[in-house]
């Protein structure tokens, strides 16, 4: 079974939701991420999301941005977030690792190198926010032959026949993005997500995260009494732009919101 | 050119031109690109939405614009006889306003109250902001930071039109950026706003419906060519930036296989320097804004900053279609550069009493080299895309005058 099905398999049988952190790679150097990531499971991370900075990030608020900008100044390149993965592998089996980013960079590589490397390093899953299920024809069919999973997004604004379509497309999970908007947007409304994922689980198969909007650990809570699991991703960014050049302060501050949350989710 | 394909076929249903072009955004505009798709295929023949564009291009922009021998300065190049169709003399100066003038019509069918914009040199975002004044839209343009210093002139007269300009800090600061930003914007206000893109890239249907608006310059170019000139032009050249300019002026005429056809990009310092904005002379395919495209982007899938004296060209990416009819071999993709640019300006104004926009002095500036080549009972039709008037400040700068 792959890392990603096995994951939410074993949450649901702890009845426990999962808590999915999401930190641009060789942000704010290369050498901060793994010992990041570790920390970051220890403090009760059930899967990581670990971005592939692009120079053109249109889905991502100012806070990803200059996480992007910060990543791309000393020339973070998808080779390097690769080979993260692979040493974050040498201590950590478990955990499963999605890459997210947007298809350009990946499009560089070739969609078959891109997916044979990933694939050795250790990588589960890529969730590319510019492919929707549409244009994923080509693509699909390589990660498929690596096993790796394809995590599609579904909107506020999707049909019910997308939400069908995205389902069958994807595996892994799919993360539904709560509100209308960039990366590190304004409150989410629960009711309205709750609402929303009930429509998803009556079209898709698959598990439901749910990102965007997530900043504390009242609203992980909340989110997660009504979903699969939770994605934070603005709200740890910003304390590494807080730290830049303090990598102890960094895993520290990251960690207490982690564990909050994790606490939250699990009470 | 083998075998030709039957160009009003494309784009598919989905939006590509064979590899190119095709609909890559976040998911939450996958709808509002479906619902615009669908409204712009319900309109495109409806006779009534034709004639409201009609009538606006006619009575609002002041179409036709006319086909211009450029008698002067054909003799004093030696060769054929050059055209200049007039798009500088539409109402607000560039051919952008025929897309805008059509787009507005779709936002007010769509019901959407606010119009959001990109914009480089500020030809677009002027053209946005003037039907949004007409029709009572709100209007916001997002234009790098580094533009808006160099096109001071358009940012004033946006503000005019009460429409808002907001400087974009982001990334290289230019053309690229402003369209990141549009595109966060309509990602969060999606209900209530219309996207006018001002060139034929972005996401499908938009490389479409701004093709089909601009299509007027050339179905009009080969009306008055065979009019004025008795036969269909020789050869065609456009600048190309984003290429919408351009996809107006081939598009009627890619059927006719003895019409050569030039897209000039702009090589800035020169392409082998690699401070230029020539993706299709020297870029490679890729993914950004939404469709598949020749790119200039690095190793690892980066996009690279762009240069170019002209802002309205000085961007990475080029419209799919451009990218299909370069693999095609059907158009020729050239390239001038800043200083040959600038000369075309330059002797456009002394010896026709015209002066082009910087971004149509690169088309120029490559009909020059082109008519030399050429016998004198042979035409090129130039797109005049626009006037110069909002790049004075740039030439007197370069000239070291100071206002």
């Amino acid at each position: 079974m792959r890392r990603i099905e096995s994951c939410f398999q074993r949450l649901a049988e702890q009845k426990r939701k999962a808590l999915i952190p999401f930190v641009t790679a060789g942000d704010p150097s290369k050498k901060v991420t793994v010992p990041l990531m570790h920390a970051m499971v220890e403090a009760g991370a059930d899967i990581i999301e670990l971005g592939v900075p692009f120079s053109d990030p249109m889905a991502d608020g100012p806070v990803i941005q200059k996480a992007c900008e910060r990543a791309l100044a000393h020339g973070t390149s998808t080779h390097d977030v690769l080979a993260m993965v692979k040493e974050f592998r040498e201590r950590d089996t478990r955990t499963p690792v999605v890459l997210m980013g947007y298809l350009n960079p990946v499009e560089a590589l070739g969609y078959e190198s891109f997916a044979k490397a990933a694939s050795q390093a250790g990588v589960d899953g890529i969730l590319l926010v510019d492919l929707p299920p549409e244009e994923a024809l080509e693509i699909k069919p390589v990660m498929d032959t690596h096993e790796l999973d394809m995590i599609f997004l579904v909107a506020p604004t999707t049909s019910d026949a997308r939400i069908k379509l995205i389902g069958k497309a994807g595996s892994g999970y799919l993360y539904y993005v709560s509100l209308k908007g960039v990366t590190g947007s304004a409150s989410l409304n629960v009711d309205e997500v709750a609402g929303r994922v009930e429509t998803i689980r009556n079209l898709a198969q698959l598990p439901i995260g749910v990102g965007f909007g997530i900043k504390d650990a009242e609203s992980a809570q909340a989110v997660s009494r009504v979903s699969d699991g939770v994605v934070v991703g603005s709200a740890l960014v910003n304390q590494i732009a807080a730290n830049p050049d303090n990598p102890e302060a960094i895993n520290t501050a990251i960690s207490d919101i982690l564990a909050a949350m994790r606490k939250a989710m699990d009470h | 050119m083998s075998e030709r394909p039957d160009f009003s076929a494309f784009p598919d249903a989905r939006g590509h031109f064979g590899q190119f072009g095709g609909c890559f955004v976040s998911e939450t505009l996958m709808g509002a690109l479906d619902d615009l798709a669908a409204m712009y295929e319900r309109l495109k023949d409806d006779p009534q939405f034709r004639a409201d564009f009609d009538y606006d291009l006619a009575h609002y922009v002041g179409r036709p614009s006319p086909l211009y021998l450029a008698e002067r300065w054909s003799k004093q190049l030696g060769g054929a006889q050059i055209w200049l169709k007039r798009e500088d003399l539409n109402h607000t100066g560039a051919h952008k306003v025929n897309n805008t003038i059509g787009q507005a019509l779709l936002a007010k069918h769509m019901g959407k109250p606010r119009v959001i914009a990109e914009t480089g040199a500020g030809q677009h975002g002027v053209a946005t902001a003037t039907v949004a004044a007409r029709l009572g839209l709100k209007c916001q343009v997002y234009m790098g930071a580094e533009d808006v210093e160099r096109q001071k002139l358009n940012v004033y007269r946006m503000k005019l039109l009460g429409a808002e300009v907001i400087p974009v800090t982001s990334g290289s600061k230019t053309l690229k950026d402003a369209m990141n930003e549009a595109m966060r914007d309509w990602v969060t206000n999606v209900d209530d706003t219309f996207y006018i893109i001002g060139t034929v890239a972005g996401p499908h249907p938009y490389p479409l419906l701004v093709r089909d608006f601009q299509c007027v310059i050339g179905r009009e170019a080969r009306e008055q060519s065979l009019k004025q000139a008795g036969k269909l032009p020789d050869a065609l050249v456009a600048c190309v930036g984003g290429g919408s300019n351009a996809i107006g002026l081939f598009h009627p005429f890619l059927n006719d296989d003895d019409v050569a056809m030039y897209g000039v990009e702009a090589a800035g310092d020169g392409i082998a320097t690699g401070r230029h904005a020539a993706p299709l002379s020297a870029g490679r395919p890729g993914v950004l804004h939404g469709n598949r495209t020749y790119l200039m982007e690095d190793d690892n899938g980066q996009i690279i900053e762009t240069h170019s004296v002209s802002a309205g060209l000085d961007y990475p990416g080029v419209g799919p279609e451009h990218a299909w009819l370069k693999d095609l071999g059907r158009v020729n993709y050239v390239s001038a550069d800043d200083k040959e640019a600038l000369s075309a300006f330059r002797e456009l104004t002394r010896v026709e009493g015209i002066m082009p926009a910087l971004e149509s002095a690169h088309a120029l500036a490559y009909a020059r080299k082109l008519a030399p080549t050429m016998s004198p009972d042979q035409n090129i039709v130039v797109n005049l895309s626009g006037r110069g008037d909002k790049d004075i400040l740039t030439v007197a700068a370069i000239d070291g005058i100071e206002f």
